[in-house]
């Protein structure tokens, strides 16, 4: 199988690998998948007061469709409100990677991984 | 060095030179083109010598009679044929059939089919080393079974299975005994005088012989009857009709001729690096090796690197031609279903890299893939929460994952 350009670049060369204090108030973390079906997603998102992402974090176990898609997330989380980045659809992210069909699950896995982000963030500021 | 350089050879293998060169001379007008079903004129004739001097060099590999091999187009059509002809031309004597679950799929499947038609098939479990276990292969053997299938060499992970002592048990119960032995022939030591073997299928693309052939060995003291697959001419005494392909049997015989002169210098050769590449990968944190390392095939080393996806690193190992799980199954996401039958983890199984080295591997490149493997796989665990968890002392099995 063939990975698009977009895909092989964000595989080799990752944006935003990291790890953020998942401890501190301002950052909300989603991971998402399983070992077993071959991936797991985490992704960490850092919030300011006026509730704008300022930065992003992954790191992902999978195939280098599950690695694009993740790293591709993190650009795009970044500088956007929460309510926009929840905004963000699988399909965008399929189709900016040019990911085929059997590799679309990994877009639907970033998809969840930012709502799973922002739920953790919320829930913080409610205790 | 030339990249990408080839390690899965137990995909397939380049055709040697030599047999390359004795192939070409049978399909053109200077050549020996005929049809070796015509016995009216030379060219006939000419063709028909060519494709019984292989049918020897097959047979004296395996120390057989030639009159016990029948040309097919390969080894997946072999296991077909002996196992729907074997359990059909016994059917009245019973209709159970044992075979083991990390066969390769042309037995599986071919068993599935024969289960639509009313077959009864027990499907062993492996032990962990992927080893059968013989006292469970006896318990598994009833009045009605017909035929057992069990392959001697693994594609996936190399295991060598005890035919010996497999054949002396079904023979004693006067139970066929089928063997896939594509991965084996060339590779590990075959005599059909001493191994109580009745069926046994062979392959020529897994030994530098050419793809589209493979042959069928059909033991004839004490003889074994089969129902054809594929009717027609009556080719290769009806067992399978269609005219035979002499450029390609040639270059099967040509190959196991090498394979029978060579067998014990290129085993050494192939082993040496096999374990280079072992002892090169070994020290690593969290590598698993898959199989038993002492009953192996000299060329198949099949590891996998914990918490990291087999299929990214095959993505960063792209200038080395490798898989994971078999070909036949790569395009799949499932992970390995032979891995999956020695009780690995579905982790570890996503994380398995098949290496199978061969003839024409050199040392330079067992260096070259050593290094690169050791750089992608820190490179990728850097990238991995599951490595992050791992390090912290997370236990993985205690967290509760969402599957998907």
């Amino acid at each position: 199988m063939a990975y698009s350009d977009k895909v092989l670049d964000h595989y080799e060369n990752p944006r935003n690998v990291g790890v953020l204090d998942k401890e501190s108030k301002n950052v909300g973390t989603g991971m998402v998948g399983a070992p077993a079906c071959g991936d797991v997603m985490r992704l960490q998102i850092q919030v300011n007061e006026n509730g704008i992402i300022e930065d992003a974090k992954f790191k992902t176990y999978g195939c280098g469709s599950a690695i694009a898609s993740s790293s591709l997330l993190t650009e795009w989380v970044k500088g956007k409100t929460l309510e926009q980045a929840q905004q963000i659809k699988n399909t965008d992210i399929a189709e900016e990677l040019a990911l085929p069909p059997v590799k679309v699950h990994c877009s639907v896995l970033a998809e969840d991984a930012i709502r799973a982000a922002v739920e953790d963030f919320a829930s913080k500021q409610n205790k | 060095m030339k990249l990408p350089i080839y390690m899965d050879y137990s995909a397939t293998t380049p055709v040697d030179p030599r047999v390359a060169e004795l192939m070409c001379s049978y399909l053109t007008p200077d050549g020996k083109f005929g049809n070796p079903a015509s016995r009216s004129h030379r060219f006939g004739w000419d063709a028909d010598d060519a494709v019984e001097e292989a049918r020897k060099q097959v047979a004296a590999l395996i120390n057989a009679d030639p009159k016990e091999v029948v040309w097919t187009s390969g080894a997946t059509e072999s296991d077909n044929l002996a196992i729907k002809g074997a359990a059909r031309f016994y059917s009245k004597r019973g209709k159970h059939i044992v075979t083991c679950k990390t066969e390769h799929k042309a037995v599986l499947d071919t068993c599935r089919q024969l289960e639509r038609e009313g077959f009864e098939v027990t499907y062993l479990d492996p032990k962990p080393d992927g080893l059968i276990d013989l006292a469970n292969l006896e318990a598994a053997l009833r009045d009605d079974t017909t035929l057992v299938s069990i392959m001697h060499v693994n594609n996936e992970i190399g295991v060598i299975q005890d035919i010996e002592a497999i054949g002396e048990l079904t023979r004693s119960r006067k139970i066929l005994l089928h063997v896939d032995a594509a991965q084996s022939a060339g590779k590990a030591p075959i005599d059909m005088e001493t191994m109580k073997i009745d069926l046994m299928s062979l392959s020529a693309h897994k030994i530098y012989g050419p793809k589209g052939v493979g042959a069928l060995y059909v033991r004839r003291k004490p003889r074994v009857r089969l129902e054809a697959q594929i009717h027609g001419g009556g080719h290769e005494r009806g067992m399978r009709s269609g005219t035979l392909a002499t450029h390609q049997i040639v270059g099967m015989g040509e190959a196991f001729r090498i394979a029978r002169e060579e067998m014990a210098e290129d085993n050494a050769r192939i082993l040496g690096l096999r374990n280079r590449l072992w002892a090169g990968l070994c020290d690593m944190e969290e590598v698993y090796l898959n199989g038993d390392l002492e009953q192996r095939t000299p060329g198949n080393l099949n590891v996998s690197f914990a918490f990291v996806e087999g299929e990214s690193l095959i993505m960063a190992l792209k200038d080395v031609a490798v898989s994971s799980g078999s070909a036949c199954t790569s395009s799949s996401l499932e992970p390995s279903y032979v891995l999956r039958a020695l009780g690995r983890e579905d982790e570890l199984a996503h994380s398995s890299i098949r290496f199978t080295i061969g003839r024409f591997t050199t040392e330079e490149e067992v260096d070259y893939v050593i290094e690169l493997v050791r750089r992608q796989v820190l490179r990728l665990r850097e990238l991995s929460p599951l490595w992050d968890m791992f390090k912290e002392g997370v236990d993985l099995k205690s967290v509760k994952w969402a599957a998907h």
